[in-house]
Formats: C-alpha cells, sequence, structure tokens
C-alpha cells in the first residue's frame, strides 16, 4: 500500500510546479501554495521511501528508477533548507518541475514500488550510492542557486530597471548559499569516494570513478576560486559546468552501477 | 469592550502640532497604561503619527480622557488640538491599524519601518484578548503585504533607489561599509539614508578636510583626502560619489588595483554627480556595479509604473484581513449566547438521560457510553445549524452597523 503515497507526492510536487509559475507572474497566495505543494509532496515522499525501507531486505533503492526517487527526495529536501522563502520562489520554479518530472520517471519505471531492489548487502556499495547521490542532488540545487546569482548579477551589470520588483535574494545571500550547498555536498561526495576506494582491492576503477573523481576536483576548484581566490562569478560559472558533468555522472550511474 | 482610536497623523495635523504629541517607547508604554485603566490601550507613536488603541467598557470616557491626555502632552487646549485628531471605532479601527502596519498610511508607502514600531507599540502596551487580536493581526497583515506584494520595493527618490539597489547586492546592509566622495549636501542624503538602513559610514573623501570633517563627526568614519580614494575602495561596500567636480575622480584602472584586495566581494558604486565622477568603464570590472543618476531615475520610474498595481493589491490585502477581523469581532460578541446555548442543550441531555436511567439498568457499560456519546452528536448536530446561523446573522449585522464612523 506505501506505494500508493507516490500519487500524493506526485500530485503535491505538480501543484507546486504549477503554483510557482503562476507566482512568478502574480505573486502571493500562490507562492504559499507552492511551498505548502513542496512540504507536504516531500513529507509524502518521505513516507514513501520509509515504507519501501521498511519492506526491503536491503538496500531499496537499488534499480536505477528507485535510485531515481531517492535523488528526488534528497534534491527537495535539499532546496526546502532555504527554499520556503518568498524570495527563493524562483528557484522553487527551477527545481519543482524537475523535481516532478523525476519523480514520475521513477514511478513509470517501478522506482517507487516496494520490494523490487536487487540485493545489495555490500555496506560499502550502499555508503558510496547514498552519499554520491546526495551530494548529486546538493549539487544540483547549488547549480540553481549559481545559475539566479549570474542573471541577477546580469540583470545588475546591465542596469534592468525592474531588478527590485522580481524580489530576488541579495546577491551576496546567493553566493553564501552556493558556496555553503557546494562545501557539504563536496563531504558528502568525499564520503562517497572513500566508500569506493575501499572497494578498489576488490573491483577495481571504472571510467565512472574515474569522472566523479573529477567531478571532486572540479567542485573542490570552485570552493577553492571563490573562498580563496574570490573570483565569485567565474565560481558560479564552473558550478554550472559542474552540474553538466553531474548529469552524465548520474546517467552513467544509472546505466552501470544499478540494475 | 469596544474598540476605540484616537490619534492624529501627518494626513490631518502638520508637524508643529505632531511634534507635540509625539513620545519615545517607555513614553507610549506609561501612556498607555494610564489610559488603559480597567481596560486595554496600546499607543503607537511614531514622527508622522501618534494614535492611541483603546478597548474600554466606556467608550465616551475613555474618548475624553485621552483627547485631554494628548492635548496635555501638546501643551494646548483640548478644543484647539480637536480639528487634528481623528476618531475610528471597531472595524474602522482595525483596518485603519491593518493599512497602517502595511505601510499603506505612511508618508511614504510600504516603508518597513512602520512595522517594528507598531510591534513595539504592541509588545509595551497593556493588552487584553481584543487588542492582543487586533495587533497580532495587524503585524500578520503588514508581514503578509511584504511578503505577497512589492510595494516595499519601490522607492520614490534616486537616493532611496541607491538604498534599494545595496540592499539587493548585499541583503542586510548592517555591516555594510560606505565611502562618501564629496561632502555636499546630495552625498550627506544618501549617507543618511544608508546609514538609516543599517550600513555605517566607514570614509568620507571631499576636497575640503572642513566639510568632510562635519559628514564624518554626525555619522562616523574617517576623512580622507581624494587621492587615497583608492585605499577606500579596497575596503568599501558601497561608494557614493557627487563632486562638483568637471573631471573624473576615479578611473576604471586605479579601481582595478583595488579589486585583489577585495577578494571577489561586490562594490556597488553610484555615481549621483553631474557631470560624473566616476568612469562609466568601472562597470566592466567583476564585481563591481556601477549606478549613475539616469540608471537610478529609470529604476524609480520603474517601479513607479508597478507601484500603483502593487498599492491596490496591499490595500486589497488589508481590506480582506480587515474583514476577518470583523467576522471575529463579531462571534465574539455572540460567544456567550453560543456557550449558553450550549449549556442549556448539554443541561436537557443529561436531564433526559438521568430520567432514563433505570429503563437503561440493564445496560452494560460499553453500551451506556454508546447511548452517551450518541446523545452528545445528536445535540452538537441540532446545535450546528443555529449556531452557524447566529455566527453569520451576527457578522451581517456587524457589517450593516451604524457606530462605524470616521470624524476629522
Amino acid at each position: 500500500m506505501a506505494e500508493l503515497l507516490v500519487w500524493p507526492a506526485l500530485l503535491a510536487y505538480g501543484e507546486a510546479a504549477v503554483a510557482y509559475a503562476g507566482n512568478a507572474r502574480k505573486p502571493g497566495a500562490l507562492g504559499r501554495l507552492a511551498t505548502w505543494g513542496v512540504r507536504i509532496g516531500w513529507l509524502t515522499q518521505t513516507a514513501l521511501l520509509a515504507g519501501q525501507a521498511s519492506r526491503a531486505d536491503s538496500f531499496p533503492w537499488s534499480t536505477w528508477a528507485g535510485s531515481l526517487n531517492l535523488f528526488v527526495w534528497l534534491v527537495v529536501g535539499a532546496y526546502l533548507i532555504w527554499g520556503c522563502s518568498p524570495r527563493f520562489r524562483l528557484l522553487g520554479l527551477a527545481v519543482m518541475p524537475f523535481a516532478a518530472a523525476l519523480l514520475a520517471v521513477s514511478y513509470f519505471a517501478g522506482g517507487t514500488d516496494a520490494g523490487v531492489g536487487t540485493a545489495w548487502n555490500d555496506v560499502l556499495l550502499v555508503t558510496h550510492v547514498a552519499f554520491t547521490l546526495t551530494a548529486f542532488a546538493g549539487f544540483t540545487v547549488a547549480a540553481g542557486l549559481a545559475a539566479l546569482e549570474l542573471w541577477e548579477e546580469r540583470l545588475l551589470k546591465h542596469h534592468r530597471a525592474g531588478i527590485l520588483r522580481l524580489r530576488l535574494p541579495s546577491l551576496l545571500a546567493l553566493d553564501r548559499f552556493t558556496v555553503a550547498t557546494i562545501a557539504v555536498s563536496l563531504g558528502a561526495l568525499t564520503v562517497g569516494l572513500l566508500a569506493v576506494f575501499a572497494r578498489l582491492p576488490d573491483h577495481g576503477v571504472d571510467l565512472l570513478m574515474a569522472g566523479t573523481l573529477a567531478a571532486w576536483l572540479l567542485y573542490a576548484s570552485v570552493l577553492y576560486l571563490r573562498v580563496r581566490a574570490g573570483r565569485r562569478a567565474l565560481a558560479a560559472r564552473l558550478a554550472l559546468v559542474g552540474f553538466a558533468s553531474v548529469l552524465v555522472l548520474q546517467l552513467g550511474l544509472l546505466a552501470t552501477h544499478v540494475a | 469592550m469596544k474598540l476605540l482610536l484616537i490619534g492624529t497623523s501627518h494626513r490631518l495635523a502638520p508637524v508643529e502640532v505632531r511634534e507635540r504629541v509625539a513620545v519615545d517607547p517607555d513614553g507610549a508604554a506609561a501612556l498607555a497604561t494610564r489610559l488603559a485603566g480597567d481596560g486595554e490601550a496600546v499607543c503607537l507613536s511614531t514622527c508622522n503619527r501618534t494614535e492611541i488603541y483603546l478597548a474600554a467598557s466606556d467608550p465616551l470616557g475613555a474618548d475624553r480622557r485621552s483627547t485631554e491626555t494628548l492635548a496635555e502632552l501638546a501643551e494646548i487646549d483640548p478644543a484647539d488640538l480637536e480639528p487634528f485628531l481623528y476618531r475610528l471605532e471597531h472595524e474602522a479601527a482595525a483596518a485603519h491599524l491593518f493599512r497602517v502596519a502595511a505601510g499603506l498610511d505612511s508618508l511614504v508607502p510600504g516603508e518597513g519601518e512602520i512595522l517594528g514600531q507598531v510591534r513595539t507599540a504592541y509588545e509595551r502596551g497593556k493588552v487584553g484578548p481584543l487588542l492582543d487580536r487586533l495587533f497580532s493581526h495587524a503585524l500578520h497583515t503588514g508581514k503578509k503585504v511584504r511578503t505577497d506584494t512589492a510595494i516595499a520595493e519601490s522607492p520614490g527618490t534616486t537616493s532611496s533607489a541607491a538604498a534599494a539597489l545595496a540592499a539587493q547586492v548585499f541583503g542586510d546592509l548592517k555591516g555594510a561599509r560606505i565611502a562618501i566622495v564629496g561632502a555636499g549636501k546630495i552625498g550627506r542624503r544618501a549617507a543618511r539614508r544608508l546609514t538609516k538602513r543599517g550600513a555605517s559610514l566607514s570614509f568620507v573623501a571631499n576636497r575640503t578636510e572642513t566639510r568632510g570633517r562635519e559628514l564624518a563627526d554626525e555619522l562616523g568614519g574617517e576623512t580622507i583626502p581624494l587621492e587615497r580614494l583608492v585605499e577606500a575602495a579596497e575596503s568599501a561596500d558601497i561608494l557614493v560619489s557627487s563632486t562638483s567636480s568637471a573631471d573624473v575622480v576615479l578611473t576604471k584602472d586605479e579601481l582595478a588595483r583595488a579589486l585583489p584586495a577585495r577578494k571577489g566581494r561586490p562594490l556597488l558604486l553610484i555615481d549621483l554627480a553631474v557631470p560624473r565622477d566616476l568612469d562609466p568603464a568601472i562597470n566592466e570590472l567583476a564585481d563591481c556595479y556601477l549606478y549613475d543618476i539616469d540608471d537610478l531615475e529609470a529604476v524609480v520610474h520603474e517601479t513607479a509604473r508597478g507601484r500603483e498595481a502593487e498599492f491596490a493589491r496591499a490595500e486589497s490585502i488589508a481590506v480582506e484581513e480587515a474583514a476577518r477581523f470583523r467576522e471575529w469581532l463579531a462571534t465574539r460578541d455572540v460567544a456567550p449566547t453560543i456557550a449558553s446555548l450550549r449549556e442549556r442543550a448539554e443541561a436537557i441531555r443529561r436531564g433526559e438521560l438521568a430520567k432514563a436511567r433505570p429503563r437503561l439498568a440493564g445496560l452494560s457499560e460499553r453500551e451506556r457510553n454508546a447511548v452517551e456519546s450518541l446523545t452528545s452528536q445528536i445535540v452538537n448536530k441540532l446545535l450546528h445549524e443555529p449556531i452557524v446561523r447566529l455566527k453569520e446573522a451576527a457578522a451581517a449585522e456587524d457589517r450593516r452597523g451604524p457606530e462605524n464612523r470616521f470624524e476629522g
């Protein structure tokens, strides 16, 4: 029965996506409806994941569709940290349609069913996948924040007269949140990589692992550029490049590491 | 208890009158305690208004006492103060407070300071059930208007546009450092506007040191010669220039020298001078955002276009919230009737059950509980409709009520 929870979660995410679009045209009640859609959807999806976990013998999201389900939950969870603030509603417009679409894909591919995962009893593999997915979710949200920051920077540089009416978060707040999200996600990716390095003697290195290591280096350089060298805009652009690499890695992970 | 408002504001009274009845937060708290008597009172006093909100069982007496107190504060005869006073009752008083909290009644519509002032007045007033509800609802309305509309993002002058842009870049301006180049009237005004929003003045660069010193003495900061401007640019967040110089006072190359020390921290440059003080090419530098007077005028013009629509939306939110408060007020009036209706119905139910007890003696504990629950449900269902109708009638009656008047 737990799998039926995907419907209210999908409905709530869909409602949030539509309400965010409406809110962009006419801010107000629709923004609040969107925020509640995100909250309710995320709580429902949490219940769905808990239901799946309680009925599984091992890691319940070991199929590509299952990991997509978990990934959506992590992305929305990361967005929820500050996304409910009215000034971040434009970010919701980017995140929620993406989350709703991915959850729908996961559902149609069977990722929201209970007890369909392949038996993963390797703790290191589970740690690797869980932390890598967490990191990827964080990088996805960081990319949204960086895109918003670069757009706002462009509006300021070009002296767009209507900038105040857009009610965007301040440039400095976006910068701070992007850096903080990348720092936390990089920490999660480090744990994920350490877990996979521990498996090296048995499984060796593959192309995807090398790619993940490259992504780690890229995001580490983003942090270095921003924190040590003070290259804010370049760091934001690299965060977008990093997101592109995350998408490629995510597809590769789904295609090769999960059933 | 009747809700009553007596006050004066920039709409009716000139500054000479307003300043005489204005009190600081401590004075407002003392005034509220003094006027509350056995009721409730809150005194809201800002540079543009002094208003006393009262919940009193004797509205006429409360009105008289408040008028006398305000006249005493102004040190004039109550009759002379009368033309500058307005009085509102019930929902009209509530609707007025909601507009005030939303910034709709302010001299600069949408300004955010008033919400904090309403909160302070509420916290320091003598509040009971009525004013507690009124002021918390007003604060909610003020917040809602600021969240749902862009009324607060509508600067009306170039210096407020500069301050709004600074907030767009830095968020909270607390801790932001300002460098003022040229301590003339325009520079001073901009500096005051920015410091009022929490920024601190770090440098004043002026041709003549005496003039720069005056501004630094007033708002804090260090006076520096124009030659040390690059040094100021290394640590300032906002640089406002308004000299009467015919030449550029800061070039792109000069500013570029200051950038490595800034470590990517944005620098907002506001050029209020004509001819311009700052090299327009500065805008090409990374993390530097240069706005001249035309850019600021464009921001003012653009937000003015949307201001009317935002103002209308904010008004409709205030009206909507006032209607909600009116409904609460109306149902509050019929609450004793509803309570006695429920009590009477409950007494009848219990009486009938007591009479039937001998006939129910054979029932088990579970069956008796079922009968108890069943009779309660029947009574509640029977009462539901009349109670809803009673509340609706009270709200409708309140809407037609003759007592909502506005004087002054």
